[in-house]
């Protein structure tokens, strides 16, 4: 038998005492007042806990409130014409929320000739080459100072293989590299989870595109055969473009939004 | 045809029986030399069914189609000699209609998705609901917009001309049902309320049962079906008893109501008093969609491809009354339902409340069944990319055609039977060749899904709307 267990018993077999009630209901309206004692006492990070705890039991609160006065009042029938049209053999099923999903290739195509697209981000921090690379000593004496290794996350292409170390000047450490990122559709306002197919452009440089250098700000490829895109002629999309939208090396995570 | 069975050659020939495609003989069986082809064929089968005009057939062998001489497919098939061969003959459509290959105009005008489009029986007027909650009027010659005309208080679901042409019913998603002269694009009368929840469909009575139309059936999600009287503008009975909502309703050429509904089942109705008639069972999901092997007849009435026009309703219930005895011949009408368990079932609801056949294959949910004109055909879209094509009397699979890569929500038959048409999520429609069986033309165009495909009755266009707000159409 739990020790705690034996009040209950007594209780049980001998009745409360005859103060029991009086004391609870004076220990209750106590309770308040001690409370804000506590409030007006604490300090530093106790402080900042019980002022979180107490902000949560409000909305909660306020929640639970809100919630009983709307079962008690009427209201009218909803009867707005709402957007997103369906006809009535969609009407009862639960199909996905997808908004426009036009992805129309022509227009991206020509943007991919002029090189500019109209991104979420127009302009990002320059990377110096020292902060992007790592000199890697090599030699008996460590005076040989040809190979570098990148500090970034990177995108390495399936069928890689790393060449022999006399011949490999970069390294991309196989801890930063990636294959997956978390895409959001700007207009779905939904996020999923894509694999990379390439790197298309790093903005500090040709030379970190085709090194596979994600930083933020790249746009990179991304399969989206998942999302059920379909081209003007009735075609799969397989792949869009997506730009970065946060420092992967210091998140450990790539989010991007996708170029509609 | 005399001299012809007296020259023949025993070792030359096939000893050859016609029958038609219920299965009735025509004539004794008969000795065909070897090559003789469909033309030939042809010839005998006018003769033997005495045709003042020369009418086509296609000829099929155990359901394949003879394109050769008869001496080739022998050969090819291993077909012994000795045995009577039956050959099948099923009347074609006399006239041909082109396939649509260009969009001729894409019509801007509606403010939402554009969820059901029609074509006036007479295929001279084309309709439009949508949801902008307008229900708007188009004219073909000139491919713009002719009346827009506003009254609903939600999208517009449904859309159904009455076979002689002179109403137009457009229900929506409150409930109500409004009635429209399409000469004017005016409202007439007051809505019909009634419906508590939105209108899944709507059907008229066949002109040859009552001319000029006055009755319709509108199905609704609240599982009722009710018969409404434009004359007398009410609600003239109701059809209450399936316990989830309605989907789909028929009305029968032989003055029939079906209704198809969530709960299951099909049911049958009388259409004096409203009473239950016969309820099929068999399915083991919702019931999406239904097809009578005459409703493309009972459609378009007393309008045939001649484009002939009539003066007053009693010649045009004669005309429809003949048409519709010449479509539906001996044979009773039968009702095809496709359904969310991924089958079909066919019946013959006048003869038997067991299905006929059971069609199975798909691998999803079947949206929209529809008999080709000639009833010789089912075609069936679902979503699981594929259209198929069936036996209209057996029921047996003919053919898939593949080819979207998004689900399929709608079809439509062309008036000769010869090409089909389906509209996709995928934003494409496609037009497929019942003969070869292949896909006739992709009709890319539509910048989002397409909600609603419709052929003219006469032939000469497509009409498609969808998500993207615009109305195109297409042209052969």
């Amino acid at each position: 038998m739990p020790q705690g267990d034996y009040i209950e018993l007594h209780q049980k077999r001998h009745g409360y005492r005859l103060d029991h009630f009086e004391r609870k209901r004076k220990k209750e309206a106590r309770e308040v007042h001690k409370r804000s004692a506590m409030a007006q006492k604490v300090l530093g990070i106790k402080g900042k806990m019980l002022a979180k705890k107490r902000y949560s039991e409000k909305v909660l609160m306020k929640k639970t409130i809100a919630m009983h006065e709307e079962s008690s009042t009427r209201r009218k029938v909803d009867d707005k014409v709402h957007d997103g049209a369906i006809p009535a053999y969609l009407l009862d099923r639960d199909t996905t929320t997808r908004a426009k999903v036009l992805s129309n290739t022509i227009k991206q195509k020509r943007k991919e000739k002029a090189g500019k697209w109209e991104v979420p981000l127009p302009k990002v921090r320059p990377v110096a080459e020292e902060e992007m690379f790592r000199v890697i000593k090599s030699g008996k004496r460590k005076t040989k100072q040809w190979k570098r290794m990148v500090t970034k996350v990177t995108f390495v292409g399936q069928g890689f293989t790393r060449k022999p170390p006399k011949y490999e000047r970069f390294i991309r450490p196989t801890g930063l590299r990636f294959t997956k990122a978390h895409v959001t559709h700007p207009e779905l306002k939904c996020t999923f989870n894509l694999e990379i197919i390439g790197v298309k452009r790093n903005p500090n440089g040709t030379t970190y595109t085709s090194l596979g250098v994600i930083t933020k700000g790249t746009i990179i490829e991304v399969n989206v055969s998942e999302l059920g895109l379909v081209t003007p002629a009735g075609k799969v999309v397989w792949g869009k473009y997506a730009q970065v939208t946060n420092n992967p090396e210091s998140d450990g995570c790539i989010n991007a939004v996708l170029l509609v | 045809m005399v001299e012809m069975e007296v020259a023949v050659d025993p070792t030359k020939s096939a000893c050859c029986q016609f029958l038609d495609p219920e299965g009735e003989v025509l004539g004794a069986s008969i000795y065909l030399p070897l090559n003789a082809g469909p033309a030939q064929l042809q010839e005998i089968v006018n003769t033997l069914l005495k045709n003042e005009e020369r009418l086509p057939y296609s000829f099929y062998i155990s359901d394949q189609e003879l394109t050769i001489q008869l001496g080739n497919y022998l050969q090819k098939n291993k077909v012994s000699v000795e045995k009577t061969l039956s050959i099948v003959y099923q009347p074609q459509a006399i006239f041909r209609i082109r396939p649509v290959n260009r969009c001729s105009a894409t019509i801007a005008g509606h403010a939402e998705a554009v969820l059901s489009v029609s074509f006036s029986p007479d295929g001279r007027q084309l309709a439009s609901g949508s949801g902008d909650t307008t229900v708007r009027i188009w004219d073909l010659n000139t491919q713009t917009p002719l009346y827009t005309c506003t009254g609903h208080k939600n999208w517009v679901l449904c859309i159904a001309w009455s076979p002689d042409g002179i109403h137009l019913v457009s229900g929506s998603k409150a409930g109500e049902l409004l009635i429209w002269d399409p000469k004017t694009g005016k409202q007439s009368g007051n809505p019909l309320t009634g419906h508590k929840k939105w209108i899944t469909g709507i059907a008229w009575e066949p002109v040859h049962l009552n001319a000029p139309c006055r009755r319709f059936v509108s199905s609704s999600k609240d599982g009722d079906a009710r018969v409404w009287d434009v004359s007398l503008r009410k609600c003239v009975l109701i059809l209450s008893s399936h316990t989830l909502a309605v989907t789909c309703v028929k009305w029968g050429g032989d003055g029939m109501i079906y209704t198809g509904s969530q709960d299951c089942t099909i049911k049958v109705w009388e259409t004096s008093q409203g009473k239950l008639i016969r309820e099929l069972k068999g399915h083991g999901h919702w019931v999406n969609s239904l097809a009578l092997s005459t409703e493309y007849t009972l459609r378009t009435g007393a309008y045939d491809h001649t484009r002939k026009q009539y003066s007053s309703s009693e010649e045009m219930k004669e005309a429809a009354l003949e048409r519709y005895k010449k479509m539906k011949g001996s044979a009773p009408e039968r009702l095809i339902s496709g359904s969310d368990d991924f089958t079909m079932f066919l019946w013959e609801p006048s003869v038997n409340k067991q299905p006929k056949a059971r069609l199975t294959g798909h691998q999803q949910l079947v949206n929209h069944v529809y008999f080709s004109p000639d009833g010789q055909w089912i075609a069936s879209a679902s979503f699981d990319k594929s259209v198929k094509l069936w036996n209209g009397n057996t029921g047996a699979f003919v053919a898939a055609f593949r080819g979207h890569v998004g689900p399929v929500y709608q079809i439509s038959w062309s008036a000769d039977s010869r090409l089909l048409l389906s509209g996709s999520k995928d934003s494409t429609l496609k037009v497929w060749d019942i003969r070869t069986r292949k896909l006739k033309q992709d009709l890319p165009g539509h910048a989002d899904e397409v909600f609603a495909v419709d052929w003219s009755p006469d032939g000469e266009k497509v009409a498609s709307g969808g998500k993207d707000r615009v109305l195109k159409l297409w042209m052969g």
